[in-house]
Formats: structure tokens, C-alpha cells, sequence
């Protein structure tokens, strides 16, 4: 169960950004945004031949002492980040690499939509917002 | 098989449709031609998107135009891309001595006229 899912395009800026909690949501925005530059140095792979594996997930990213955050970028350069809670070890890598998975499928989905335009924030997507809302924890 | 030669038919309808619904005078300036490259790029960057879901990530350019040539031609129309040329300055040009969208037109002298019209991206 993810606390902030967030979509980011090729150039940087963010297309869907959600966090569970809404009153931390800009420590949440900003934890994303610390995490764009660790997303680029793996991409780059400037001869580390750990990052030589090929594929789309990235791991995890970096953790601080409450959050987790995990990395994705599709072959378009767009990025998928999550934070999830360190206090949560249930979550596998399978678990993560899974959401991630589900994640890229529906985002796949809103590109074929013909009324969307690349480049515009996902926001009429109802699906879309609730696979989003199914990945992330649930507060009441 | 049928749904290709309906596609053929819906492309070449969008085109000369396209066409007609440009004002006069319009029909030389690259307005619909315009028109017609961004409803394909939208397309591609649709289909793009669905294939690359499941393959490896691109490590350079090379990879990228490799994946273009042979599985998205393939998936897409059934061959492969018959030459691949480039400057290594990043200009690629990608010649296929068989395009299936015109192969119908260009076989017979009936459509000469428009051919100049189907502008493919």
C-alpha cells in the first residue's frame, strides 16, 4: 500500500501526483522531486554495469527513516514514483514490482485514449483514479 | 484478409477527407498535411506506448531505432524496414521498398494523381 503515487513526464514535470494522507502532501511533492535526480543517474547507466540490467523497474531509489521511495520508467521516458511506508515490511519487491506493473498498464491505457493529449495532467481519468486509489492505503 | 483492405479504405478516405474540409485555396499549403502528421503521430505514441510496455529499456538511440525498424514495422505492417541509413549525427532515414498502405494505389495508374496527396509519417 503506497502513501504517494506520482507520474512524471519526460521532461520533469509531474502528470499525476496523489498522496494518502492529504496533510503532508507537499513533503510528499517534494520527496518526489528530490527523488527525479536519483531516476536520472540510474538511466544514465555512465558505465555502472549494476544499472546495466535493462528493465523498467528501478528499485528502490532511496529510503529515509519513515518512507521508501521506488522507481519505474517506461521506454518513453515517462517516470512512475512511489513512496510507500518503512513501516510497512510486509511489501516484497514482487508486491512493488507488480504495482508498478498495474500502474504502467493503465497508463498505457490513458494514452490510447484519443481525448487525451500527452502532455496534459491525468485528471479525467476515472479509471485510472481508481486503480490509483486501489494501490494506495486506505485512510479513513 | 478483410480488415486490411478496410483500413486501406478508412486511410485513404481520412486523406481525401481531410482535404475537402480545407477551405479554398488551402489545398497546396501544408495545413492538411499538418493535419494528417498529427493525427499519425498520435497514433504512434499510442501504439508506441502499448509495445513498449513488455521490452527491455532503450540503453541508446541505436537500440531505439532498431526496436522502430524491426518490431514495431513488424507488428505494425508486417515486414520489416528494408534499409536503415544514417549520418551517425542523428539523422535516419528508413526506406521500405514496400509500403502496405499504398501498395494498392501505386500498382495501377488510377490514382496517380492523388498519390502526391498521402503524406505518410
Amino acid at each position: 500500500m503506497a502513501v504517494c503515487i506520482a507520474v512524471i513526464a519526460k521532461e520533469n514535470y509531474p502528470l499525476y501526483i496523489r498522496s494518502s494522507p492529504t496533510e503532508n502532501e507537499l513533503k510528499f511533492h517534494y520527496m518526489v522531486h528530490t527523488s527525479l535526480d536519483v531516476v536520472d543517474e540510474k538511466i544514465s547507466a555512465m558505465g555502472k554495469a549494476l544499472v546495466d540490467q535493462r528493465e523498467l523497474y528501478l528499485g528502490l531509489l532511496y529510503p529515509t527513516e519513515d518512507y521508501k521511495v521506488y522507481g519505474y520508467v517506461t521506454n518513453s521516458k515517462v517516470k512512475f514514483v512511489m513512496v510507500v511506508d518503512s513501516s510497512n515490511t510486509a511489501l516484497r519487491d514482487n508486491e512493488i514490482r507488480s504495482m508498478f506493473r498495474k500502474l504502467h498498464n493503465s497508463y498505457t491505457d490513458v494514452m490510447c485514449n484519443p481525448f487525451y493529449n500527452p502532455g496534459d495532467r491525468i485528471q479525467s481519468s476515472r479509471a485510472f483514479d481508481n486503480m490509483v486509489t486501489s494501490m494506495m492505503i486506505q485512510v479513513c | 484478409m478483410a480488415d486490411e483492405a478496410l483500413f486501406l479504405l478508412l486511410h485513404n478516405e481520412m486523406v481525401s477527407g481531410v482535404y475537402k474540409s480545407a477551405e479554398q485555396g488551402e489545398v497546396e499549403n501544408g495545413r492538411c498535411i499538418t493535419k494528417l502528421e498529427n493525427m499519425g503521430f498520435r497514433v504512434g505514441q499510442g501504439l508506441i506506448e502499448r509495445f513498449t510496455k513488455d521490452t527491455a529499456r532503450f540503453k541508446d538511440e541505436l537500440d531505439i531505432m532498431k526496436f522502430i525498424c524491426k518490431d514495431f514495422w513488424t507488428t505494425v505492417f508486417k515486414k520489416q524496414i528494408d534499409n536503415l541509413r544514417t549520418n551517425h549525427q542523428g539523422i535516419y532515414v528508413l526506406q521500405d521498398n514496400k509500403f502496405r498502405l499504398l501498395t494498392q494505389m501505386s500498382a495501377g495508374k488510377q490514382y496517380l494523381e492523388h498519390a502526391s496527396k498521402a503524406n505518410f509519417r
